[in-house]
């Protein structure tokens, strides 16, 4: 939050970027594939850490933002078939809507009030969408199909299911995502939203109408993390319920406290992380799970502000 | 001259107690104007219905000419209204820097550029002295610092009524001295609603001093009048000789 070293953190996040781009060229097909996907969900994470990590508020129920962009753009394409920059469109303002909506109901709670009313909003959309199964295809879900998963642009086309253009399609996507968080973040609404977080009496007695302001928070998040959803609906084309449990509230939430809440980074570390320590820990044993639970006990009881808040705190206090 | 703030009957009841009873109160534009009473008497609840952090149980607040007892308190800031908080309440884990910019940012209405809201926020910290301790966390000033810190924010809010709930509580002598020439100089574009127990500090800055007792009014005059008030002598100055 110091107005010091702009020139540093953008230049650390676009290093982060160029990185990321220079991956595509190297990595074994297998990582390639698990990358576009850790940055997809990234993005998630990103948006969720909008929420929680700047504003302070604890949601249990991201994962009804990130289907609703799921949903919104895969049903958009295969009902209606739509392409799928209108499709991505479509997720995103499904995304929005919904989070204006939940945003002006749960903002009337605050602390485990707003837990418990994001979660069961979270629970009555996961069930709306089992309950529309004519639609959604309840359970099982649904394809995207391979077709209909073509970019136009001009005379070119891009088949989204070519692994370069998934993966240059998510760090775009990425990319947007990261320099739009720094920017808010740096910026004055930034400022306020932090000062919400810090102590949000003082805030309204500094002239500031909070409720606006983090009805603003809950929709940008909201946005971000269906965001995520369009791209991974139309990215890896498989839009399911699964998505809209509440496992996919508590994830976001895990990425990043791992790797570090209000830091702009910190939600990629987390997810790579976890994934990660998912997928080498599976592939020695079918207990994985425990693993990553006391990994998880480890990383909160010596880290207990993430990977790159407790750097951070201890070596890079200029970090955003 | 009009009143720049009236209450007419304002009460507010905590169960049973009443700490806030039916105070008729007018504060000219300009004035600088002392709170004092015994602990308990109802001073800060009645400052904060003034500023809206708590709802009266009954009666009405008029500044400006404008009723305001049901609008929300961050409006009544954005109409000029400015409270800095008795227990102090800065942002600790922010810098003293951002503390003033916060204020400072949503009060600019031109000249929104980055080198202003530098500008004005360095201008509210010279103001109080804290200039060199921009960039320390505000949770790490000593706690005169962040009493003062707490005034630059309401400084920084360019406001018509600064209302100052025990600024020197807390306070070494030399501070004293300088925040009451900071006093004198922001009552030249501002009005001042001031609770101190001070009375040194009182007599040096009131123009008017309202003695509050038991939730109400008890006296109200000029420094002399209340000094020689029997009254004031037995409830408040007899316990401070
Ligand atoms: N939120 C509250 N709930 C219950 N009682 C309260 C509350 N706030 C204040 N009171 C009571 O109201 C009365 C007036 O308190 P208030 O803080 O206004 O006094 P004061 O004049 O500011 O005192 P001091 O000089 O100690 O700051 C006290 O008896 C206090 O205990
Ligand atoms: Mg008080």
């Amino acid at each position: 939050m110091k107005e010091a070293s702009p020139a540093k953190a953008y230049a650390l996040h676009v290093g982060v970027i160029v990185l990321l781009f220079a991956l595509s060229f190297v990595l074994p097909e297998y990582h390639h594939g698990l990358l576009a996907r850790i940055m997809v969900l990234a993005v998630f994470a990103m948006g969720y850490n909008m929420l929680f990590g700047y504003v302070g508020l604890l949601s249990l129920g991201h994962a009804m933002f990130f289907s609703a962009g799921l949903y919104g753009a895969g049903l958009a394409v295969i009902h209606l078939g739509w392409s799928v920059p209108a499709a991505f469109a479509a997720g995103l303002a499904c995304g929005a809507l919904l989070a204006l909506v939940i945003g002006l109901l749960a903002l009337r709670t605050s602390g485990v009030a707003f837990m418990i009313v994001t979660m069961m909003f979270a629970q009555v959309f996961y069930l709306i969408i089992l309950y529309l199964a004519a639609w959604t295809g309840g359970d099982q879900g649904l394809v995207v199909p391979q077709s209909a998963r073509v970019l136009v642009l001009g005379s070119t086309s891009l088949g989204l299911t070519n692994p370069t253009v998934r993966y240059m399609s998510a760090l775009v996507l990425f990319s947007i995502v990261l320099l739009m968080t720094l920017a808010v973040v740096r910026s004055r609404y930034g400022r306020v939203l932090v000062a919400i977080r810090e102590n949000e009496e003082r805030t309204k007695m500094l002239g500031y109408d909070t409720f606006s302001n983090k009805l603003a928070a809950v929709v940008v998040s909201g946005t971000i993390c269906a965001a995520s959803g369009a791209a991974y609906a139309l990215l890896f084309g498989y839009v399911g319920s699964t998505f809209a449990s509440v496992q996919y509230s508590i994830l976001p939430l895990l990425w990043v406290l791992l790797g570090g809440a209000a830091t702009t980074l910190g939600p990629l570390i987390g997810t790579l992380f976890m994934y990660y320590v998912v997928d080498i820990t599976s592939g020695y044993t079918s207990a994985y799970l425990l693993i990553v639970g006391i990994a998880l006990i480890l990383l909160v009881l010596f880290f207990p502000k993430g990977i790159l808040g407790t750097i951070r705190q201890r070596w890079l206090g200029w970090l955003p | 001259m009009t009143p720049l703030l009236t209450t007419k009957g304002l009460s507010r009841n905590f169960g049973g107690l009443r700490a806030v009873d039916g105070v008729d109160f007018a504060l000219m534009p300009g004035e600088i104007r002392a709170v004092i009473g015994p602990n308990g008497a109802g001073k800060t609840t009645f400052v904060s219905l003034v500023s809206g952090r708590i709802q009266p149980s009954s009666g009405m607040i008029v500044f400006d000419g404008a009723d305001i007892t049901n609008l929300p308190a961050y409006a009544r800031v954005r109409l000029g209204i400015a409270y800095t908080f008795q227990i102090t309440s800065v942002f600790a884990n922010l810098t003293a820097y951002d503390n003033v910019a916060l204020p400072v940012q949503r009060t600019l209405t031109d000249g929104r550029s980055k080198g202003a809201v530098h500008a004005s926020a360095m201008a509210a910290l010279e103001r109080t002295g804290l200039a060199d301790r921009a960039h320390m966390p505000a949770g790490q000033l000593s706690y005169g610092h962040q009493r003062l810190l707490e005034v630059a924010m309401g400084l920084a809010l360019k406001p018509r009524l600064l209302i100052l709930d025990e600024p020197t509580q807390g306070l070494a002598d030399s501070e004293i001295d300088n925040f009451i020439g900071l006093v004198r100089e922001i009552a030249k574009s501002a009005t001042v609603l001031l609770i101190e127990h001070n009375m040194p500090v009182v007599m040096q800055l009131a123009d008017r001093i309202t003695v509050f007792n038991a939730g109400k009014i008890l006296a109200e005059g000029t420094p002399e009048q209340v000094r020689a008030n029997a009254e004031v002598q037995d409830a408040y100055l007899g316990t401070t000789p």
